[in-house]
């Protein structure tokens, strides 16, 4: 059964949305929308360095974009808005990894799968990476879950309590990081944050607690990897941008349920 | 050894003394009231002592273990963020329904379990934030101005839930208050800030005479006292430029001395427009 190309790229995107749909939740609470994306691009970088250095493209993506988040933690509230400094750094990221791969003479790196995805070519070991990957995410949002959303409530409530808001958001960031680096295949560097954003952000006009609108995320998600897949297939369209469109389409149709 | 204990204790807001050198313990059962006129760093004293502000000088320490509950004066939950009362209540430890319902009803907010954050009016969420606390068994509740924008009847009320809840369990209260004069009856110690400790001690129990009950209306049952401030400095030297160290503070206190404070003389205590809680 895993012989069939679809049937791999069905998996390997239902697999991501497992972890996209409560992380997009989080996303979307905390606002960090445009930290995604800079996030997702820095791993254009991230792959241009793991073909220059010759290492695994998973270790080199989570690697840059961790490094991207913690500069941007860093830098923003030293003077610069957090907008500001998104602005500046989504964009040279995916510059910089851009010119870095045109250094690449020996390899010829095929930028628009790393830019737009390529689920249909999906292979077994992509799979169970994209399923392990995305596994690891949802243990470790489980694992914070209480203390994360208590901190996405108030960090103030948080520390009040004893926690300690700050460790809490990096372990976001190491799950954006993760949930990159297994997604690039599937729907591209310039597309991560919308498989995030999206299916959350239509979850929530049908939740009535955090909990629904992560698991809800999740389905939306699946839903619009199924649907985008089919489309592809029949009209002959990119898979990863058609698999947005429906995620965008759900979204619309979300939004026309008359509010309870 | 004090729940909570501060010494010298300094905190600056972009280069400016918000506080400076506060020396500051608290025990369990006691009920402290820190009042002080707008921006006398009222907020910042008790975020530092939760450990929400980053200090310049001094040492905040805490009894080990220490379980706070803590109110603070304004909460934004994002709209993007559904949640129920009895979610929001689960934050960040999980608690039984019967534990919620108990809660709700003790904070005078029964029944609001399944309505969602956002709906709550300004009272009931300011309820439901002590309801919260209260789920954690604190050593010590922190409330920044919970009364504001409540009527003088709810003052009254809020100050005696304060003083039962302190009864049942035991637990201490550090209470902000934006009234200068008018403080809950109960509180052990009342301390004037601005800036620095201006003065403390306890407050005189409102009597029945009737030209205190013209002033604190009828129906208050005795929660609310006055607080007698007893400077013995002025404060004219000090507007906009921080703490001055050429003027030390320390003055052994002289009650039958004059000052100039601002704010030296009892008012109406709803200067502001009650509105609906």
């Amino acid at each position: 059964m895993l012989d069939d190309f679809l049937i791999r790229a069905a998996l390997a995107g239902v697999g991501l949305t497992l972890a996209t749909g409560p992380l997009g939740a989080f996303v979307v609470w905390r606002r960090m929308a445009y930290f995604g994306d800079a996030t997702a691009h820095a791993a254009i970088l991230g792959v241009a360095l793991s073909f220059g250095f010759g290492i695994s493209v998973y270790v080199g993506i989570i690697a840059v974009a961790l490094g991207m988040a913690i500069t941007v933690a860093s830098l923003a509230g030293r003077g610069h808005t957090m907008d500001a400094t998104l602005g500046v750094l989504a964009h040279s990221a995916l510059a910089f990894g851009l010119v870095a791969a045109s250094f690449l003479t020996e390899v010829r790196v095929d930028l628009s799968a790393w830019l737009f995805g390529d689920i249909l070519a999906v292979g077994r070991s992509d799979l169970v990476i994209v399923w392990l990957g995305a596994l690891a995410v949802l243990a470790l949002l489980a694992w914070r879950w209480q203390a994360l959303l208590t901190a996405t409530v108030s960090d103030e409530l948080a520390v009040a309590a004893g926690l300690n808001p700050r460790r809490e958001g990096l372990a976001l960031t190491l799950a954006l990081a993760l949930v990159v680096a297994v997604a690039i295949k599937i729907v591209g560097a310039l597309l991560i944050a919308a498989m995030l954003i999206i299916p959350a952000a239509a979850a929530r006009r049908l939740a009535r607690g955090p909990e629904g609108m992560a698991a809800l995320a999740s389905l939306i998600g699946a839903l619009a990897v199924l649907a985008g897949l089919a489309a592809s297939l029949r009209f002959d369209t990119p898979a990863g941008p058609s698999i947005v469109a429906a995620a965008t389409s759900l979204f619309a149709l979300i939004a026309l349920v008359p509010r309870r | 050894m004090h729940l909570i204990s501060a010494t010298g204790l300094s905190v600056h807001h972009g280069g400016v003394d918000v506080l400076a050198d506060i020396d500051f313990g608290i025990d369990r059962g006691e009920i402290v009231t820190i009042v002080g006129p707008n921006g006398s760093g009222k907020s910042t004293l008790v975020r530092a002592l939760i450990g929400l502000e980053r200090t310049v000088r001094g040492d905040v320490t805490h009894q080990p273990g220490l379980r706070i509950g803590y109110v603070p004066q304004r909460l934004h939950i994002d709209a993007t963020l559904p949640l129920t009362v009895a979610r929001f209540l689960c934050l960040p430890r999980w608690v039984g329904r019967a534990e919620i319902s108990a809660a709700l009803a003790r904070t005078g907010v029964e029944g609001l379990e399944r309505r969602a954050i956002s709906a709550l009016s300004g009272g009931q969420f300011q309820r439901v934030l002590l309801a919260r606390a209260l789920l954690s068994r604190p050593d010590i509740l922190i409330l920044d101005e919970p009364t504001q924008g409540l009527d003088q009847p709810g003052i009254a009320a809020f100050y005696r839930l304060l003083a039962d809840l302190r009864r049942e369990t035991g637990c201490a209260v550090l209470l902000v208050s934006h009234d200068l004069h008018v403080v809950m009856a109960a509180s052990d110690r009342v301390i004037c800030l601005n800036g620095h400790i201006c003065c403390q001690g306890a407050p005189r129990v409102v009597s029945a005479a009737p030209e205190y009950r013209a002033l604190f209306g009828l129906g208050t049952g005795g929660a609310l006292a006055l607080y007698q401030h007893v400077h013995d400095h002025d404060h004219e030297h000090d507007v906009g430029h921080g703490h001055d160290p050429e003027h030390p503070h320390s003055h052994p206190h002289d009650p039958e001395h004059p000052h100039s404070h601002p704010h030296d003389h009892p008012h109406p205590p709803s200067d502001e427009p009650p509105h609906a809680g």
